[in-house]
């Protein structure tokens, strides 16, 4: 309690994964209104209109608390982490720095259109403001997640007489493969988060028999983009972040699977719990030879276990690592069998009659919110024992003047806030979905 | 190449002080201009879609100089530690209230996120001024390149300086004052009827206080710093940026005698933007001035990155900057004109 490094990996933890619980979906939604509000220009139905007018209230509302959940994040490179800012500010305060210059000014200057100005612009128009936040957003998630892949697999850096690291080769910086592989993983699990709360709002309205048209519209476009989203942060994204850790990070490999030893023909863990101490997994299910397959390509490929590595280089809490993994890939493949059960109902033309299914989309909305964490909590913990792969570890980064107490203090205050936030959040969701989907046409 | 940098990061934030010192200014300003909720509408109402993109402002800055001078950053936002997190803390109370204020069509409501909307937007520039404050006094860096200052000792200079001290606290009282002038002026242009007579009539008497306030501030700086008088007739940038100050404080006058408000606001930030300018003229090259040694300053040259970065930097700053005052100027027209208060439901 009294090392400040632990104060500032919980505050950063605590203060990043509660802001990410709202641009998961607003860039998510993001996607969603663009796709309703096209089909609504194309269509000129009233009811995609509509239903983008729901989705834009709950956008703005996530929106705000996005953006000032996110400012904390920023100042805590210097605050907090003061040490690796004067490491590696030279390189990561590019995209930084980009993020402001190109994806904060586009969103900021068209977020007020997409949410008031529906009257004052042309449909068109408001097409265009609702195509600049999902543009904005996205670029935002580029330049965070170079930044990130940076710390996870660092290129383009030279490094200075002085120690820090100078750039190098701004386009190897910029397109990392970790990145592009990391940004596509990331993103396509925003929109099934998305997705999920979308069909969970229109199995609700189902379920109680309220707003048919817009019902049925929303569990429609939920189900088919929860569908095809959640196929694809499985396969190809998962997979290539995964042949992205085997490749760059194999002990962070090794730890995930709860894997000792090194061999070919590496089984697949599907349940089991990882006995640090004594070096081996209890109670395993296990798929034989899948592990070394999804790795590496082939069923033969030898798959490093942790104890080929010095044990001064695995990541420190490797069960919370374990178990985060599990549980992010256990999810992700429910996720994709409710999908595809949904879907499959509103082929047959059976979703709306089908209540247990519907009470399952509804409840299964928080299921891709923890995934994300938990992908998060792995690619996070999956890095330690540093804080830029190979070059710096994490008990080397943080600030030399400030102390456990202060940090304490202001993550202690950070819990407050989000306390507010979160009752806010509630308050000010639950009345949207109180007053439902409002139509400006004489029908629907 | 690092002097270029120098000025960028502190352009930037020169232009983040007068963005969000507009919308601070009205918040400062709103409990007493504004007395009715259609008042209050009226006021969130020209700030509204603007306030985020002006703190975007202080995002970008912030990102030019940690992709510049990141000891800079490294060191003055961890030995600020708690009056930086005041900041934060500030900023995303304020945002909150901006953006949820009217989601509720309640008195009490609306009162509590009034009441927020005015206390982060007090607190704010007094902050902001006493960090500026800093900045020209000196800090306790030493060789480590850091240092650790208690948020306050006993308000005097000497060996244990606070963050705030009389004169910080002196500049933060300067800068509150001087953006409540400044968001008065832009009241007085954007609104009309009741809102635009108390904002203008309060615009007159907070340019007086302005100008009491910048001659105070100015004889204290010259007593704690006397370098940086003694630096500016050497500092040609530094005759440039005090003649855009006279000059905006010039036209504030003219403009507020002629009731041409526009005209008044634009000098407003003319003002703010070349006092900063002509404060950054005569502290070049120190970035953060240490107490200690001077051999222990961090400046432009030896808090700078490489090179290479700081031509990468330059070459997407000369494509985004043009960019986003492109996105200003939209923003500007989209909401030309008086604003008046949104029907219920509707807006901010």
């Amino acid at each position: 309690m009294g090392d400040p490094l632990f104060w500032h990996r919980l505050q950063f933890g605590f203060t990043a994964t509660y802001h990410y619980l709202f641009p998961q979906l607003t860039m998510g939604l993001a996607l969603v209104i663009v796709v309703l509000k096209a089909m609504g220009l194309r269509t000129s139905e009233a009811r995609y209109n509509d239903a983008a007018r729901f989705w834009i209230k709950i956008f703005g509302i996530n929106f705000a608390i996005g953006v000032v959940t996110g400012i904390p994040l920023e100042f805590q490179f210097g605050t907090n982490w003061a040490a690796f800012s004067r490491f590696s500010g030279g390189i990561i305060g590019q995209t930084l720095g980009m993020e402001g210059m190109f994806a904060f000014f586009l969103e900021s200057s068209f977020l007020g259109m997409l949410i008031w100005g529906e009257k004052k612009l042309s449909p068109r128009g408001h097409f265009g403001a609702a195509l600049a936040l999902w543009i904005g957003s996205w670029l935002s998630g580029y330049f965070i997640i170079a930044t990130n892949a940076f710390m996870q697999h660092p290129v383009g850096y030279a490094v200075a007489k002085d120690g820090s690291l100078q750039l190098a080769s701004f386009w190897a910086f910029l397109l990392n493969p970790w990145a592009l592989g990391q940004y596509a993983h990331n993103m396509i699990a925003a929109v099934v988060t998305a997705s999920f709360v979308v069909a969970a709002m229109g199995a609700f309205w189902t379920l109680k028999g309220i707003h048919p048209v817009q019902a049925r519209l929303n569990l429609r476009t939920g189900t088919i983009m929860g569908l095809i989203f959640s196929v694809l942060v499985a396969f190809p994204t998962g997979d290539i972040s995964g042949k992205l850790v085997a490749k760059y990070q194999p002990i962070t490999l090794a730890a995930m699977e709860g894997r000792f030893e090194s061999g070919p023909r590496a089984n697949l863990t599907l349940i089991g719990q990882p006995d640090v101490a004594r070096r081996r997994i209890e109670n395993p299910i296990q798929l034989p030879a899948v592990l070394s397959f999804i790795a590496y390509g082939s069923f033969s490929s030898n798959v490093k276990g942790l104890l080929e590595f010095p044990e001064d280089q695995w990541p420190q809490n490797i069960e919370l690592l374990y178990y985060a993994f599990h549980i992010m890939a256990g999810l992700g493949t429910i996720m994709i069998a409710v999908m595809a059960l949904a879907a499959l109902l509103l082929w047959k033309g059976r979703l709306d009659q089908n209540r247990p299914v519907l009470w399952v989309l509804m409840l299964a909305f928080p299921f891709p919110y923890i995934a994300t964490a938990a992908g998060w909590a792995v690619a996070e913990f999956g890095r330690q024992p540093w804080l830029i792969y190979g070059l710096l570890r994490t008990i080397h980064g943080g600030s030399p003047t400030v102390n456990a107490g202060h940090t304490a203090f202001t993550t202690l205050g950070f819990a407050g806030i989000f306390v507010v936030l979160s009752v806010l959040w509630l308050f000010l969701i639950g009345r949207e979905i109180a007053h439902g989907p409002v139509s400006h046409s004489p029908k629907a | 190449m690092e002097m270029l940098w120098f000025w960028l990061v502190s352009v930037m934030v020169a232009i983040y002080v007068v963005m969000d010192g507009f919308d601070f200014g009205a918040g400062i300003l709103h409990l007493v201009v504004a007395k009715t909720n259609e008042e209050r509408r009226e006021v969130l109402g020209a700030i509204g879609p603007l306030w985020d993109g002006n703190e975007v402002w202080l995002l970008a800055g912030g990102g030019s100089m940690f992709l510049a001078f990141p000891k800079v950053l490294a060191a003055g936002f961890s030995g600020f530690y708690l009056a930086m997190w005041l900041v934060v803390w500030c900023l995303m109370l304020r945002g909150i209230s901006i953006e949820f204020r009217s989601h509720l069509e309640d008195g009490l409501w609306r009162r509590f996120w009034d009441g927020t909307f005015a206390l982060s937007s007090v607190l704010l520039p007094i902050l902001f001024g006493a960090a500026l404050g800093n900045v020209l006094r000196g800090v306790p860096i030493d060789g480590s390149g850091y240092f650790e200052m208690a948020l306050w000792t006993d308000f005097r200079m000497g060996a244990r300086p606070g963050i705030l001290d009389w004169y910080t606290v002196l500049i933060g009282v300067f800068a509150l004052v001087t953006v409540a002038a400044h968001g008065a002026l832009f009241l007085a242009w954007k609104t009309g009827g009741a809102v635009h007579e108390r904002s203008r009539g309060l615009a007159m008497k907070l340019w007086g206080g302005v100008l009491v306030l910048w001659i105070v501030a100015s004889y204290a700086t010259s007593v704690v710093n006397p370098d940086i008088f003694h630096r500016l007739p050497q500092a040609p940038l530094g005759w440039v940026a005090s003649l855009i100050f006279l000059a905006g404080l010039g036209l504030v006058f003219a403009g507020l005698k002629r009731e041409r408000f526009l005209l008044a606001f634009l000098g407003s930030g003319a003002f703010i933007l070349g006092l900063l300018a002509a404060s950054a003229a005569c502290v070049y090259p120190v970035m953060l001035k240490s107490t200690l040694d001077p051999q222990f300053d961090l400046t432009a040259i030896n808090a700078a990155v490489g090179r290479h970065g700081l031509q990468t930097g330059l070459v997407w700053w000369l494509i985004g900057f043009p960019i986003a005052i492109a996105y200003l100027a939209f923003l500007f027209r989209f909401n030309r004109g008086k604003v008046k208060a949104a029907a219920e439901g509707e807006g901010y």
